[in-house]
């Protein structure tokens, strides 16, 4: 049985006057067991692999090595699926036209399924909606199922349906399966993909070669298994006329997650966070207060880990106000480092944009505040992917200048790696 | 604590606050203790319940306080007055913990913030409305529609053990917990029998709360018990209270050690440590004795009577007013609460106290005090206008000036607090009345069920047990 755990960073205390109340909340979960393993819990995984045109022989056949591999990860008993995307997405195993399109795990199936897959052929478009609307129907076919994952890969921007219709098959598979999202080489988009898996509670990064994606479609694969309990709610209480600003996944990775919220009652929002494995994860909660008098102390938040409507772990965020500038001037580490990852990774977002975009004056702008952001909290891996983009001038004052002939991999690394956040130490 | 555990009848109670709990609860619904985090509580499941009902003659049950004062409360440690959302739990007690474990009372109210989290179980305790909005449930020491927090017990709590004594300790306006400690005990009639012990805990070290609160007591029992009466002669009686004083100073001392954690800065770097002022009121005398810079004073009504400070700083401050310094300026200077005696495992090795006594054979006021009062009103002079004016400000209009000593220990903390709050306060009143008596109407109400009281209370009045 999966145990949690939390703890609370913050300076609860305000000045006189003060009304925001910042906190990190580290969620920590143990013994989560294996995906679907709990008695009455049953775990499926879809395998999504790009087959478009684009992929040619060599992306092809790397595709094929690496679902073949992402399947001898998934374990025994656990109902699966192979989708095979272009501009529509086909369900290449199980075969047939059964109603059930998912079977579980075994010996014969996962010698038929590696079989399947062998037989991809880079051909067609690219539509990663009609992908997603497929793996929901393959979902959907086998109800009981408890906890649904699928990987997705994809090598080419999403050139064959409508930004509508993508946004249309987001919407109808959020809340119903999770997905990690992972691209191949050059030509596809980071924030187009990056759409999904946030909506999908999933990761992306960039796989640069072929030969680097089975080592990553097994590692995906491994880490869903890993994940035993199924769904985790985050619920964030906040008292009456309180406002809760937002509520940021900081670590592992940057989301946030403020507008997934939904309502659980009038004071208490509930934000889903997928499935756990024995993991540690830290969440930024920012709640907005009447201030009070000078002395007073008070609860500014509560913030309990949910799963299946039963409270597992609770942690409080507390408010005092105070007259005492040297515990109210304090910023509480953990609060600063992830506040300044944050600003480094809508500082890099938005500076790769306006690069695109063409507007050179913003984008060395918003690239220069990156690099005095990584310089000034001394991440030097930032700084090292920033410096493959501009040339720093001055990177104290963020002085810098773009360069004009930029790898297209490098800077398309820079955007994934920014929302992957690093802990602070206690 | 065999036959306790045994017996049938055999009541849980609160570790914190004494007030009797539903076997499977988890939270206690008078102070809403969650007593899954509070396991290893005595009172706890795991270890044994505290109190069976009725407490037996020598039951283990009564034996920690056996020894304890002959006060009118009866074998346990007297009610401590609370506020309104406690008060109709009585009998309510504070209690501090084992050394070197946190108090009970600080269990979901001072908790580390990090690492302050809670496993959460249960539903809110019923019938507790939130003090400050009036609509939520205190769920898990905070309001669970407003967030208020939930009192803590130890930030302000009054005695009223007789009509003519009481006082209110209190933590002010800027302290984030209450480290002044006191501890009242007295008789009817009036000036007959009483002790009034306030001890300071000094803020820079750990847990001064539980120790100050506990020294108070340790010396409360001390001067509780029946002075010799030595035939009559002043000075036998002088000289057996001021050694009694040395007693209730080295209890209170052994109390703060035992409070002491066994590692860790608390039991090297910080040792908890605490101030001492005492007066034990004898037949009409008052005996004062004090270590550090709480303070004791005698104010009498009479405006042509000297006011004066019965207690004698063991301060820096004190050091530099005897070298010729103004008191003002000495009282607020950058040392001034820089303190040269104290009680803790690091005091001096002389800690005799300062004593003084007086006679009280005129109207007017005794009040013991931390400085968390007289920092506000230092002077003798100064403070008997105070409490002339406060008493005049609770009087009706157009009756004679007079007001009940609860009254005006409320009052004067409101002063304090009406002047920033800087500190705990604490202010004990002993009133020697004049041909009015002393007004009883806004004294509280006592707690319920008071048992009898035991024998050598009755011979203690007397004043002529052999010692």
């Amino acid at each position: 049985m999966a145990t949690f755990r939390t703890e609370v960073f913050q300076n609860e205390f305000l000045p006189d006057g003060g009304t925001d109340v910042h906190a990190i909340v580290r969620v920590t979960c143990e013994g989560a067991g294996q995906a679907g393993a709990d008695a009455g819990t049953e775990a499926a995984e879809i395998v999504i692999v790009d087959t478009s045109g684009s992929m040619g022989p060599t992306g092809i056949a790397q595709g094929r090595y690496a679902a073949s591999v992402a399947l001898q990860e998934i374990t025994d008993g656990t109902w699966f699926a192979v989708i095979a995307g272009n501009h529509v997405g086909t369900l290449v195993y199980p075969p047939g036209r059964s109603t059930q399109q998912m079977v579980r795990m075994d010996g014969r199936t996962r010698a038929e399924a590696i079989a399947a897959v062998q037989r991809f052929q880079a051909d067609g478009g690219t539509a990663m909606g009609t992908w997603l609307t497929k793996a929901k129907e393959v979902f959907l076919s086998v109800p009981q199922v408890t906890q649904r994952h699928a990987i997705l890969l994809t090598d080419g921007a999403n050139e064959h349906e409508t930004p509508e219709q993508l946004t249309w098959a987001i919407q109808s598979a959020t809340g119903f399966f999770q997905c990690d999202c992972r691209g191949l080489g050059d030509r596809w988009q980071v924030d187009e993909v990056r759409r999904i898996a946030s909506a999908l509670l999933g990761t992306v990064d960039l796989i640069p070669s072929p030969d680097r994606m089975a080592q990553e479609f097994a590692a995906l694969v491994r880490a869903s298994m890993a994940r035993g309990v199924a769904a985790v709610d985050l619920r964030v209480w906040a008292p009456q006329g309180a406002q809760v600003l937002f509520v940021k996944q900081v670590a592992p990775d940057l989301e946030d997650i403020t507008a997934k919220r939904s309502l659980v009652n009038a004071l208490t929002a509930s934000f889903p966070t997928g499935a756990w494995a024995d993991e540690s994860r830290d969440y930024h909660v920012a709640v907005r207060l009447p201030a009070k008098s000078v002395g007073q102390e008070q609860l500014a938040s509560r913030v309990q880990v949910v799963v299946r409507d039963a409270v597992q772990a609770q942690a409080l965020v507390k408010a005092t106000w105070s007259g005492d500038e040297s515990l109210t001037t304090r910023i509480d580490d953990q609060v600063a480092r992830y506040t300044g990852q944050a600003e480094l990774a809508a500082a890099i977002q938005d500076g790769l944009a306006a690069k695109a975009a063409g507007d050179e004056e913003g984008a060395t702008r918003k690239l220069g505040r990156a690099v005095q952001i990584a310089t000034q909290t001394g991440d030097e891996e930032m700084t090292s992917r920033l410096k493959k983009v501009v040339e720093i001038d001055n990177a104290e004052t963020g002085t810098v200048r773009l360069k004009k002939a930029v790898e297209r991999l490098d800077e398309m690394a820079l955007d994934t790696a920014s929302t992957k956040t690093r802990r602070v130490k206690k | 604590m065999d036959d306790v555990v045994s017996a049938p009848a055999a009541r849980l109670l609160c570790p914190a606050c004494g007030a009797e709990r539903v076997e499977d609860a988890a939270f206690c619904e008078a102070c809403g203790l969650d007593f899954a985090t509070a396991g290893a509580l005595p009172g706890m499941p795991g270890s044994s319940p505290v109190v069976a009902a009725p407490p037996g003659p020598g039951s283990a049950a009564t034996a920690s306080s056996a020894a304890g004062a002959p006060v009118a409360g009866g074998p346990d440690a007297p009610p401590v007055a609370l506020g309104e959302t406690q008060s109709r739990h009585a009998p309510v007690r504070l209690e501090t913990a084992a050394a070197g474990e946190e108090s009970p009372l600080d269990v979901g109210w001072t908790g580390p913030v990090a690492g302050g989290a809670v496993a959460v179980s249960v539903a809110a305790p019923e019938g507790v409305r939130c003090a400050q909005c009036g609509e939520g449930s205190y769920l898990d020491g905070y309001c669970d529609q407003c967030g208020g927090k939930e009192p803590n017990p130890r930030d302000h709590f009054s005695e009223t053990p007789a009509a003519w004594v009481a006082g209110v300790c209190d933590i002010g306006k800027r302290h984030t917990r209450n480290e002044d400690g006191m501890a009242l005990l007295a008789q009817e009639p009036t000036l007959s029998h009483a002790v009034i012990v306030v001890c300071d805990g000094v803020s820079n070290t750990t847990d001064s709360h539980i120790a100050s609160l506990a020294a108070a007591r340790a010396a409360r029992e001390v001067l509780a018990a029946p002075i010799p009466h030595a035939m009559g002669l002043r000075e036998a009686l002088l000289a057996a209270v001021s050694r009694r004083f040395g007693d209730a100073v080295t209890a209170a001392r052994r109390a703060v050690v035992e409070t002491t954690p066994a590692t860790g800065p608390g039991a090297t770097e910080t040792p908890p440590s605490c101030t001492f002022v005492a007066a034990l009121i004898h037949d009409g005398l008052a005996v004062v004795g004090n270590v550090g810079d709480s303070r004791a004073y005698w104010l009498p009504d009479a405006p042509g009577s000297e006011p004066r400070q019965l207690s004698t700083d063991d301060s820096f401050a004190a050091e530099q007013i005897r070298e010729g310094i103004p008191r003002k300026q000495a009282e607020t200077g950058p040392q001034a609460h820089a303190i040269t005696r104290w009680l803790g495992v690091d005091s001096p090795a002389d800690l005799t106290p300062h004593t003084d006594q007086v006679q009280l054979a005129e109207p007017g006021w005794l009040l013991v005090c931390s400085d968390g009062l007289w920092n506000y009103c230092s002077d003798a002079h100064d403070l008997r206008d105070l409490v002339g004016r406060t008493v005049a400000a609770l009087s009706p209009v157009g009756s004679p000036s007079q007001a009940s000593p609860a009254a005006v220990a409320q009052a004067l903390v409101d002063f304090a607090n009406g002047c920033g709050g800087m500190d705990n306060i604490t202010a004990a009143l002993a009133r020697v009345p004049g041909p009015d008596g002393i007004p009883t109407a806004v004294v509280p109400a006592p707690a319920p069920a008071p048992a009898p009281a035991p024998a050598p209370e009755e011979d203690g009045a007397d004043g002529n047990l052999p010692h």
